[in-house]
């Protein structure tokens, strides 16, 4: 049990680094915007490859 | 949306027959509705762009008329480019727009790749969410005014971000919030697990051991700044309604937060009684979370209405010393000559000096025919020239403008708008005043019982009866409630309106624009002469109409194109002739098409003759119709036991027909906007609470005084600025779902309620005979929270209705195909 008294101050600690973390992320503008980003990997530029039918379908 | 064949691939309105315009996209021709899409899809493929339409999940929005390229020149003026244009790193601007027509993902990948392989471009950065564009640009190589013609040929229709300040608070807020629910969250998280450690048993044994002491000296470590720091927005709330002598919810949160959290620290220090840390962070978590849902809802709808239709232009063409300059319009005065193009904004009121026009002032009045201005005429800002060139002179501007007079109305209206009080609000004050009096009792009982434990039950009556749950009950509801209508299309910006709307009796409709699509369509052609079929009067009209502004020359833009017409020649206010495969033509009134009277066919609308030298050829009426989802969305209205009324400036007999075509039975035709505010506070001092439908500027009174308002997504800014709804697809099927929506979130804010107020009458007894341990307070506090905030989760999966469409679930953008 005394292993307690160093282990939750780490645990503490580490909030702590999360918190920070989480401050950058924000004041970063990471959650600005949520939609657009997540998509954006999707819309790779090498889409000469995809037939144009499957589009097609998709829109029915 | 049936088929390919017959839906636009662009826009996905229905291409009507005889329309000829086809785009190559990724090999396969495409039909387009329109010359409009038509010249934005080939921009698109010509840029090598055309993955857009593969990646996009909704349709586009249809483009506005081209416009003549020289529209935009007015960004270039130093003057105007100080409102969105701002320096960058070596010598390069960064230029903020607000660009209307994103609608999905694939906008924002179109928008930076086209912008992108534009020379002098450095970097584009577009927010979807807040249909906001950052183009960082090189001043020497391209100019602001290019960067606007660029957005506008792929289909968009940017405008100056310049309320950009209130953008800038906005993101500074919702920041601000994120970092509060992210200090609370893990502050919750950390103290939970401590608390739980001590619910099982480290505080075993009769006194406070070791390691009691130990947890709670870290729980007080974690939970101060969750307290003083994520709590914050509380207390300032809860002090500025105490200042002004009203009991707000938040008086009883910061009581009980604050409270709480000094007894326990007191608790920690000294070694005695008991810590309420786990219940404080809960608290202020659940509850950071149910606002901070309902303030992006706010924003959201606050960023949608930023400046999408600019009401004046921002620059006006002077003479001055005989020629034309731009200068910005805030530097017009009385007695300047300004010249007017056709399609030109009226910047500032004024009398015609040269020229004939019919200018279109169906903003500020609701009439839809063009109004025939010649010299001596006067002019009002806000109205739109037609289809000649005007020369006017300034009478009034700024402040003394026929436009600010109406928004002086809209201000005077806004004051006398029904308040409404919350009906949490109300339930706090007489709650605080129960709290504090048992919290008081008890102290005054357990005194005489036993002194050592009085403050410790006192303080647990408080924490017991912790206004969590009941501060929950609205705000979990409302923000549930408010996702869901903007799912259905109903983007909120006035809290107070889903606590209105179950209160409403009575709908009142605008008509142009809001019932009706507000663009003129082809409603009958009547043809006069054998040969001669509908298809070939209506390439024939097109193409006659092809080169002016008229609003009326939209109902043929599907087919422009098909024939090619030469020596155009605008009559203004008459007609229009040109030569058409070698043979002279002519659409307008009949006296001047065919040179002699004739009597109007029996039939609605606007009737047009198209003749030729040799005489009539064909009669074409034109109206406006109403869009498909109106019918339907009145008949469920009066379904609902409300009544409707059409409301609108328009004189002629258009009203009738279109509120008869809708089912609605009351209406007024050519009501100012005096008149219909006037009207309105009418009804609401018989009683009526009044739901309001509009987008005009001449509605915008009405908007602001009535008990609950919905303006049009192609509404005027200022209208949507005053509404507390807009309505993004325009599908008016929406608004009774959105009532019964919030029928069903009346009834969820009740039970809750209900349920809040029933967890603590039968808490605070219980607390009072000192009985509840603080593991109990901890566990039933979070219960009952959940509770009602899983019931209030319901309302984002209600179906508002009996049955629904299932277009609406899938795409969110309904009605677009009327």
């Amino acid at each position: 049990m005394e292993s307690l008294y160093f282990l939750i101050p780490i645990a503490v600690i580490l909030v702590g680094f999360a918190v920070k973390l989480f401050f950058w992320a924000v004041n970063n503008g990471q959650y600005d915007d949520l939609e657009t980003e997540g998509r954006r990997i999707l819309f790779d530029d090498d889409m000469q490859r995809a037939k144009p039918e499957t589009k097609e379908q998709q829109e029915k | 949306m049936t088929s390919t064949a017959s839906s636009c691939f662009h826009c996905g309105l229905p291409v009507p027959p005889g329309s000829h315009h086809t785009v190559v996209i990724e090999g396969v021709a495409r039909s387009m509705c329109c010359p409009g899409c038509e010249a934005v899809a080939g921009a698109i493929v010509s840029g090598g762009l055309d993955g857009f339409y593969r990646f996009r999940e909704k349709d586009s929005d249809r483009p506005e008329e081209a416009q003549p390229r020289d529209r935009w020149a007015a960004y270039d003026l130093a003057e105007v480019q100080q409102q969105f244009v701002h320096d960058w790193d070596d010598g390069g601007k960064i230029a903020a727009l607000l660009i209307s027509g994103i609608t999905c993902a694939a906008c924002v990948w179109l928008i930076e790749k086209h912008l992108g392989q534009l020379d002098g471009i450095k970097k584009v950065s577009v927010n979807a969410s807040t249909q906001r564009a950052q183009i960082a640009f090189d001043p020497t190589m391209i100019k602001p005014s290019e960067l606007f013609a660029e957005l506008e040929r792929i289909g968009y229709r940017p405008a100056p971000a310049t309320a950009a300040n209130r953008e800038v608070v906005i993101q500074s807020e919702h920041r601000a919030a994120l970092r509060r629910l992210g200090v609370a969250g893990l502050g919750t998280m950390q103290v939970m697990m401590f608390a739980i450690a001590l619910y099982f048993g480290a505080a075993s044994g009769d006194g406070i051991g070791e390691f009691e002491r130990y947890f709670r000296w870290v729980s007080l470590l974690v939970a101060t700044p969750v307290v003083f720091y994520a709590a914050r927005p509380f207390f300032n709330a809860a002090l500025r309604s105490l200042r002004a002598r009203h009991l707000s919810m938040d008086v009883p949160v910061s009581l009980a937060i604050g409270l709480a959290y000094g007894a326990s620290f007191y608790a920690t220090v000294f070694g005695t009684g008991e810590v309420y840390f786990e219940s404080i962070a809960m608290f202020t978590f659940f509850l950071l979370l149910g606002r901070t849902v309902e303030m992006r809802a706010r924003h959201r709808a606050g960023l949608a209405s930023g400046g999408l239709a600019q009401l004046l232009p921002m620059t006006a063409a002077k003479y001055q010393d005989g020629e034309v300059v731009h200068i910005p319009v805030a530097a017009l005065a009385a007695g300047d000559q300004v010249l007017l193009r056709p399609g030109d904004t009226v910047p500032a009121d004024g009398e015609v000096l040269e020229g004939e026009s019919g200018v279109d002032e169906s903003l500020l009045s609701g009439e839809s025919a063009l109004q025939q201005k010649f010299a001596g005429s006067p002019v009002f800002a806000g109205s739109v020239n037609g289809d000649s060139t005007l020369t006017i002179k300034i009478t009034a501007a700024g402040q003394a403008t026929r436009l600010s007079a109406i928004e002086r109305l809209v201000e005077r209206a806004q004051l006398d708008k029904p308040q409404q009080v919350a009906l949490a609000d109300r339930v706090a004050g007489i709650f605080v005043a129960v709290v504090l009096f048992a919290a008081v009792a008890a102290f005054a009982v357990w005194w005489q019982i036993d002194p050592g434990r009085a403050f410790w039950v006192s303080l647990s009556v408080l924490v017991v009866t912790c206004p969590c749950a009941l501060s929950l009950a609205t705000p979990a509801a409302l923000a549930s409630a408010t996702l869901r209508l903007q799912q259905l299309g109903l983007l909120v910006a006035g809290g107070a309106l889903l606590d209105t709307l179950p209160r409403i009796g009575r709908v009142l409709f605008d008509k142009t624009g809001t019932l009706t699509r507000g663009e003129p369509r082809i409603l009958a052609i009547e043809l006069l002469r054998d040969g001669w079929s509908e298809q070939r009067v209506k390439d024939v009209a097109a193409a006659l109409e092809s080169q002016t502004n008229h609003p009326l020359a939209r109902a043929f833009r599907a087919w422009r194109g098909n024939l090619t017409a030469s020596q155009l020649k605008v009559h203004t206010g008459s007609g229009l002739e040109g030569q058409i495969e070698g043979a002279l033509y002519r659409l307008g009134k009949a006296d001047f098409v065919t040179g002699e009277k004739m009597s109007l066919p029996e039939g609605q609308g606007q009737w047009l003759l198209l003749g030729d030298s040799k005489g009539a050829i064909a009669w074409i009426a034109l109206g406006d119709k109403l869009r498909a989802s109106a019918t339907a969305a009145v008949d469920r209205l009066i379904e609902l036991g409300l009544s409707v009324e059409l409301l609108s400036g328009d004189q002629s007999a258009e009203v009738q027909r279109l509120a008869r075509q809708a089912g609605i039975d009351n209406f007024r035709a050519g009501a100012s906007p005096e008149d219909k505010l006037s009207h309105m506070k009418q009804l609401q001092g018989a009683g009526d609470k009044v739901l309001m439908v509009g987008d005009g500027i001449n509605d915008v009174p009405v908007l602001s005084g009535a008990d609950a308002s919905v303006a049009m997504m192609s509404a005027a800014d200022l209208a949507q600025s005053r509404a507390d709804a807009i309505l993004l697809n325009g599908d008016l099927q929406v608004l009774p779902r959105a009532i019964e929506l919030a029928y069903k979130c009346r009834r969820i804010v009740r039970q809750n309620l209900a349920w809040a107020l029933g967890y603590n009458a039968i808490a605070l007894p219980l607390a009072f005979c000192g009985l509840v341990p603080p593991w109990a307070a901890a566990i039933g506090m979070s219960f009952s929270s959940l509770v009602v905030v899983l019931n209030a989760l319901r309302l984002s999966q209600a179906e508002a209705g009996t049955e629904d469409n299932p277009a609406i679930s899938r795409a969110g953008v309904p009605g677009l195909a009327d």
